[in-house]
């Protein structure tokens, strides 16, 4: 235990929860929808001040409050992807939601608390503290996904959202309370002390129901039923929040579970991860196929790459957790940028979101038609793009662990589920002949889709070093 | 002489009913909220039954936590459910489709 104080450990949240309540109160009693702008603006610049505070300010490893909040380079990594990831969401949806009336001020505060939910889950040390930092994310989440009050399917999304999303948690928490009667304790040092020699049964029922609760959040098959259709009835600036920090927040959240408090017996949770990084992965590639809405497609998309993601955790290796980690921050990056172009389509000022606006495009906007190649080729993990090393990544992963069949079966479900990349490239450059959908972006979105795209190459050369950074997280992650 | 099986017993029944009561039930939403906090109460059983059992408190916090929470989710869940009656005009379950996964 160090001697800093604790609330010196949690400076970071405290300020972003504060910022939150301040923002509130000051907007309701001045100016309401009116600060919305410059609100939303500030959020994500605290957002980038905290992720660099938080990315550079610390090393080694902090515990507060009883080790019930850990400060390591795995939670700084992952604060930093998530923080960096809602900013960038926020500022690209900025002129979308003001043109189509949907900007209130409470989407910045909302987006904060969510985001301040999620480094809670993150720097969880206690099975108390990851169900706090997991609900306050989710009750956030809640309320943005329904916050197109007049439409329907916007809170049809809400709805359905919110019923599975607590379905899950209840399902969380009954594997909790399992976990902490056979364990005696909530702390996940002393679960992992417990788990020792014989195990429980009562604990593994415990670790299957929590592991069962995590996969709705990071919606891995077959718990991803919400996915599909929240993704499609929720504005889309709240799409792309969706399929970035919350995915980022809940994935990290398994790894620290499974490695702080199970580290200990990765065969048994190694196989329920395997099971559901296979069946993401073949669900995501095969249902998206038929799809004809583009953020129904992005939906069964981030499904299958949850399944990549998992395989990293399945191996129970520190490189495994390492793998995870570079392929989750590689795809928050193709997400905001696949997402900076969705926002701006749209047809006589009426945003659209069916893949066959999209025939054509090449012929009216070359550049943003280039840079969406680039993109889709990434997400399908076609080689000299940054998507593949991610997934390269995670299969030598599985191989070096000596679990080669789940390699084969990433291998087989990308070949499967790069058919529905490219056929939306297919459409973009050879589609039927007719009139492409607008595509109206403001500097922010070009600067984030045509940015993200060059990323998508240049990083190639070294992954911009985020190896190292990552190596060091899974590294205080594993080796405890 | 009751023990702890008994609580647990209940309390796995209850949950169980909570889980079917959201997946068979074909009425209306709010019996979904109601089967909701049926599993978050099944789940105080269980804690409180293992904090007395065990004879450590952190069962017991975390309840009033859990118990805190059940209330905030309850309160965001009605708030939801109106924002959707006044679109549809309905809250039964079967007219919850306008989109289809």
């Amino acid at each position: 235990m160090s001697a800093v104080p604790d609330y010196v450990i949690v400076l970071p949240e405290i300020i972003l929860g504060l910022w939150a309540m301040a923002a509130l109160m000051v907007a309701v009693y001045t100016g309401k929808d009116k600060l919305a702008v410059a609100l939303t603006w500030a959020t994500a610049g605290l957002f980038v001040a905290l992720a660099l505070w938080v990315g550079l300010g610390q090393h080694g490893e902090r515990a507060a409050f009883g080790g019930m909040f850990i400060d390591d380079p795995f939670a700084r990594f992952a604060k930093v992807t998530i923080l960096i990831s809602a900013a960038a969401v926020m500022v690209m949806s900025q002129d979308y939601m003001s043109r189509h009336g949907l900007l209130r001020f409470e989407f910045p505060v909302l987006v904060a608390l969510a985001s301040l939910g999620m480094m809670m889950m993150v720097s969880a040390g206690d099975l108390m503290a990851l169900y706090m930092g997991l609900e306050l994310q989710s009750l956030a989440l809640y309320v943005v996904a329904a916050m197109r009050r007049d439409s329907v399917r916007s809170s049809e999304a809400g709805l359905k959202y919110f019923v599975l999303g607590s379905l899950s948690s209840g399902i969380l928490l009954y594997g909790a309370s399992l976990t902490y009667g056979f364990a005696g304790t909530t702390a996940f040092s002393g679960i992992l002390a417990s788990v020792g020699g014989e195990v429980p049964v009562g604990l593994l029922i415990g670790l299957v129901f929590m592991l069962a609760g995590l996969a709705f959040k990071v919606s891995a098959a077959p718990f991803h039923m919400w996915t599909p259709d929240v993704y499609q009835g929720s504005p889309t600036p709240v799409t792309a929040f969706f399929a970035t920090a919350p995915k980022v927040a809940a994935m990290f959240l398994i790894a620290r579970l499974v490695h702080e408090a199970f580290g200990s017996i990765p065969s048994q949770w190694g196989q329920v991860l395997a099971a559901l990084a296979v069946i993401s992965m073949f669900l995501g590639a095969v249902a998206a196929i038929g799809q004809r809405d583009i953020k129904r497609l992005m939906a069964y998309s981030s499904i299958a790459h949850m399944g990549y993601a998992l395989i990293g955790l399945a191996v129970g290796t520190a490189y495994g957790v390492q793998a995870t980690l570079v392929y989750m921050a590689i795809y928050v990056t193709m997400n905001i940028g696949t997402f900076a172009f969705i926002l701006s389509m749209e047809r006589d000022g009426r945003p659209v979101t069916d893949i066959a606006s999209l025939n054509q495009f090449s012929k009216k906007e070359p550049l943003k038609a280039l840079a969406l190649l680039v993109l889709f080729f990434s997400l399908a993990g076609v080689p000299p793009m940054l998507g593949f090393f991610g997934k390269f990544y995670v299969l030598k992963a599985a191989v070096d662990a000596g679990m080669v069949w789940l390699a084969v079966a990433g291998a087989l479900a990308s070949v499967i589920g790069a058919f529905y990349y490219l056929r939306v490239v297919y459409f973009i450059y050879f589609g039927a002949e007719q009139e492409p959908a607008d595509s109206r972006m403001a500097p922010v979105q070009w600067v984030m889709l045509v940015g993200v795209a060059a990323l998508m190459l240049i990083g190639v050369i070294n992954l911009f070093g985020i190896e190292g950074p990552a190596m060091t997280a899974a590294q205080s992650l594993v080796q405890r | 002489m009751v023990g702890l099986e008994h609580y647990l017993t209940v309390a796995a029944a209850l949950f169980v009913i909570g889980i079917f009561g959201i997946f068979l039930n074909r009425k209306n939403v709010i019996v979904i909220l109601m089967s909701i906090e049926l599993i978050l109460l099944s789940v105080n059983i269980n804690l409180v039954a293992f904090s007395s059992y065990l004879g450590d408190l952190t069962g017991q916090v975390f309840t009033l936590f859990v118990l805190t929470v059940a209330a905030a989710e309850a309160a965001i869940g009605l708030a939801i459910l109106v924002v959707f009656f006044r679109n549809r005009g309905t809250i039964e379950v079967e007219d919850v489709n306008v989109m289809k996964g």
